[in-house]
């Protein structure tokens, strides 16, 4: 039995210890806004934070998990939508929507770090694949969701 | 091409009062057939279907059914815009959900689409080949979403549902209140009448409605009379798409589902020959080992489970024909076949062959593309669940009726036991047309009865068992006249045919020879004059399975084409805007696309050394695009690609904020192509297996895109596939024209420039 932090939620999980932190996530707990693109780490559709961190879940194994605090989509989402996700609303940018679960956690991480990304910062940071081609609306959308965080409304 | 003087009410054959409601038909009904039977067996307590797309509570929850897929394009609100601004219902509260499958909802537009050969039809005339075509859609009643044609499809009968919907409703307020129907006004889903100040919500009428009888021909809004058609909505499926909650089809959870995961035959089309399912009978969680044609599955508790077992599973595979076949070979074979006596004409117009054999200096040149994937970034999946007496699918698909049919088949039960559900499509671009991945998964969860197994393919499954966009090669030749513009232009194309690839998949008895209208689409039917035309395609089979990939045979022609008319106007020593402006005379909505592309371009404004643009104009599913980009090469053939201005008449437009969402989309997907797009094939077997070998644009690499939408009124056309054929040849003219150097072939790594 592995004991997981997900969410702010503790649970057992009983399967084998290399088991990606992914399948665990969707198939054994139930947590469905976490996608599996490519289970190569290639696409960042898999994105979920581990002590804050963006990671892709597809190629973490989840004993590496263990005792730390794992956050999903569905944990940043509660009644109020996070700054991010706002800007995702208002620049309108998702399509398919497939890889967005996985956007929306590697730029929140992202701009945990960094509040006022420049261009090239986002460009060398937010490297997950949208097939859809939203990546124009992203680039705004990350702006916005910065301004928003600083309390300033664009 | 005999002209038919068929008005619209011909094609209205429906209409049918059943069982209290009324049935707004504008497809075929065979006899009986109530048109919202399929959708009023979906209905709640207190809820009414007063047509098949339209459904209202006693709450006033109303409810548009849409009998289209949601894959990314915004199909979900355009089309409930449609019914909302008839309805005069409240867009912001209403909700939308997925139609059932039945004939009432079949794609009429795509299927006058999938003519053999380009007639008129889409330039609004009632040409006797869409007749047909319309006639044996109706009868087929065949739910598909591709082809750019779901607003041009329900343009109609949507609009006539929503004012139908809202006529019952008037007409039960007015015998509710005594008053004419004529003195009753509905604003944002408010009834009201002036005179006696009485005002009511639909919920307050809506199971009296139901038995009301109304014209079946409504009277529709004038465009000018629109409130909600033009403007920019916020998409309704946006808010569970940025909270994890969407539902696509690999996110279905059934009580006491198991997981399949598959090993397929390296070689495309082999066959499984043996397999040792006791070698991982006993690892974790594995609950069965299931041989079948082309592989073999194992279902476990999940899918992690079930990857790791099928993984360690040895197994070998007959290899099959397409052994013989390699990628580079391929294209060698297509271009020998550029001499071949056997071709099919498309489009002729004087003696552009003699014409050219007779000009002084002929300009020549020869185009190829690769296969291409599609690479949907929700991995292909279906879930399906067989009982002794019928079957249940869940799966992200683009045509349910097909699915349906062979779901019954292999499932080996009676049609009104099928049922089939269409959950969110994380992508589709065609890929999601095939019907390759229902029929796998039926076979499989026949072997463990009464469960559901959801069949998921990885990555790799899908990028090297895909149904390929062909690799096609072009050769073209044009000769100028003494006033500098194409008096003679040839165009002959090799490529394997789509349609007769994807024919052979349904119907695998039929041995279809037929003309495709795909092959040549985007080059015979191009809108330059030219005093002489030939356009003429080599069909080639090769046992290698090529399907549908967002805009299909425009994808290659316009590259081909556009390209050519680039190298003709450098020949001319002219512009090339205004090289094409000079073929354009007598297509003033191509020549408005193109000035005011070349205006919002800053076309004529010189750029910095090392800096270039690049022009192509193109239609595609009725929709005119311009595209301008603008980049910077250095000397190692890096290669920025720095803004695209996308200019496009698409008719009348319903969402705008979609249309230049569908561009961008578009762009991206033909740029990624363009830079990176290629399947390579050797031995049979698909070398690339993820996205580190099958490279897509990133955030980093990607374009600024400037959208102009310049409607002129022309008939609708469609937007979720024509922003992606001019990007090509946009780019390699951009190259040309920092370089000198022509790319004739793709993607543009082959010229050894790195994006």
């Amino acid at each position: 039995m592995l004991r997981l932090d997900i969410n702010s939620e503790l649970h057992e999980v009983d399967v084998e210890e290399d088991t990606p932190l992914l399948w665990v996530l969707r198939d054994t707990i139930g947590l469905k806004g976490t996608k599996f693109g490519c289970g190569v780490a290639a696409c960042g559709a898999c994105t979920v934070h581990v002590d804050g961190e963006a990671v892709r879940s597809c190629s973490y194994p989840v004993s590496g998990a263990v005792g730390t605090k794992i956050t999903t989509i569905e944990g940043i989402s509660g009644e109020m939508l996070n700054p991010v996700q706002l800007a995702w609303i208002q620049e309108q940018v998702p399509q398919c929507g497939y890889c967005q679960s996985g956007m929306i956690m590697a730029v929140s991480a992202f701009l945990a770090e960094n509040s006022n990304p420049s261009d090239e910062d986002i460009a060398d940071s937010i490297t997950n694949i949208c097939r859809c081609g939203t990546y124009p609306r992203i680039k705004r959308a990350i702006k916005r969701a910065a301004a928003l965080q600083g309390g300033v409304q664009e | 091409m005999t002209k038919l003087n068929l008005t619209r009410r011909k094609f209205i054959v429906g209409g049918a009062l059943v069982g209290g409601g009324l049935a707004v038909g504008y497809g075929f009904l065979r006899d009986g057939d109530p048109a919202n039977a399929a959708l009023t067996a979906t209905t709640m307590e207190g809820e009414v279907a007063l047509n098949a797309w339209v459904k209202v509570d006693k709450d006033g929850l109303v409810t548009f059914a849409i009998p289209r897929s949601e894959m990314g394009q915004g199909v979900y609100t355009a089309l409930a815009m449609l019914v909302a601004e008839e309805m005069d219902a409240n867009f912001s509260e209403l909700v939308v959900e997925q139609a059932p499958v039945a004939d009432v909802y079949a794609n009429i537009a795509v299927m006058k689409d999938a003519l053999p050969f380009s007639d008129k039809h889409h330039e609004g005339e009632d040409t006797i080949g869409a007749w047909g075509m319309a006639k044996l859609g109706q009868f087929l009643g065949v739910q598909v979403t591709g082809g750019s044609s779901s607003v041009r499809d329900a343009w109609l009968p949507m609009r006539q549902a929503g004012a139908t919907a809202k006529a019952m409703l008037v007409a039960a307020a007015a015998r509710t209140w005594d008053v004419p129907p004529a003195e009753i006004s509905v604003t944002n889903g408010v009834l009201s009448h002036g005179g006696s100040g009485m005002a009511g919500g639909f919920g307050d009428f809506a199971i009296l409605a139901a038995s009301e009888t109304v014209s079946l021909d409504p009277v529709l809004k004038k465009s000018s009379e629109f409130t909600l058609i033009g403007t920019p909505q916020p998409r309704l499926d946006i808010p569970s798409k940025v909270d994890g909650t969407a539902e696509f089809g690999v996110d279905i959870e059934l009580d006491g589902m198991v997981h399949a995961a598959v090993k397929l035959s390296p070689v495309l089309g082999g066959t499984l020959a043996s397999h040792d399912a006791s070698a991982v009978k006993d690892m974790p969680g594995v609950l069965k080992i299931v041989p079948f044609e082309s592989g073999v599955a194992v279902i476990a508790d999940s899918f992690w489970r079930a990857k790791t077992a099928v993984e360690a599973l040895p197994a070998t595979f007959n290899d099959g024909p397409a052994k013989e076949f390699s990628s580079g070979g391929i294209l060698t074979l297509l271009e020998e076949n550029l001499e071949s006596e056997d071709s099919r004409i498309y489009a002729e117009t004087g003696d552009a062959r003699a014409a050219i054999d007779e000009a002084q200096s002929a300009v020549k040149a020869v185009y190829k593309v690769p296969f291409l994937a599609h690479a949907c970034m929700e991995p292909m999946n279906c879930t399906a669940m067989v009982t002794d007496t019928g079957v249940e699918i869940w799966m992200p698909n683009q045509v349910p009726t097909l699915i349906k049919w062979f779901a019954e088949k292999i499932a080996d039960v009676p049609a009104e036991n099928v049922i089939v559900h269409t959950p969110l499509l994380g992508g589709g671009f065609g890929r999601r047309l095939e019907i390759d991945l229902v029929i796998m998964a039926v076979a499989i969860a026949k072997e463990m009865k009464n469960r559901p197994v959801k069949l998921l393919w990885t990555r790799e499954n899908d990028i090297q068992h895909d149904i390929f966009r062909p690799a096609a090669v072009s050769r073209l030749e044009g000769a100028l006249g003494s006033d500098g513009r194409i008096s003679a232009w040839a165009n002959r194309i090799v490529s394997q045919s789509v349609s007769g690839s994807y024919t052979a998949r349904l119907l695998p008895w039929a041995t279809m020879d037929v003309p495709d209208n795909t092959t040549s689409e985007g080059a015979a039917d191009i809108p330059y004059e030219f005093t002489s035309r030939l356009v003429d395609h080599v069909p080639v089979k090769l046992p290698i399975e090529v399907g549908f990939w967002r805009s299909v045979g425009h994808s290659y022609n316009a590259f081909f084409t556009e390209s050519f008319m680039d190298e003709m106007a450098y020949a001319a020593r002219a512009d090339p805007v205004d090289f094409r402006l000079a073929h354009l005379e007598n297509h003033p909505d191509f020549a408005n696309v193109l000035k005011q592309l070349a205006k919002v371009s800053n076309w004529s404004t010189p750029l910095d050394q090392g800096r270039a643009r690049g022009v192509a104009l193109h239609e595609s599913f009725s929709s005119i695009v311009g595209q301008v980009v603008e980049i910077t090469v250095n000397g190692d053939k890096e290669i920025t690609v720095d803004k695209v201005y996308c200019v496009i008449d698409c008719g009348a437009v319903v969402n705008p904020d979609t249309v230049k969402a569908q561009m961008e989309s578009g762009i991206i997907f033909g740029l990624t192509a363009a830079l990176y797009g290629e399947i390579e094939i050797e031995d049979g077997v698909v070398l690339n297996s993820n996205f580190p070998d099958y490279e897509m644009i990133r955030l980093g690499n990607c374009p600024e895109i400037e959208v102009h939408l310049a409607p002129s009124g022309r008939l609708l056309g469609g937007v979720g596939e024509p922003g992606t054929p001019p990007i090509a040849p946009a780019l390699t003219n951009a190259i040309f024209a920092a370089t000198g150097e022509r790319l004739r072939e793709l993607p543009i790594s082959r010229a050894g420039f790195i994006a």
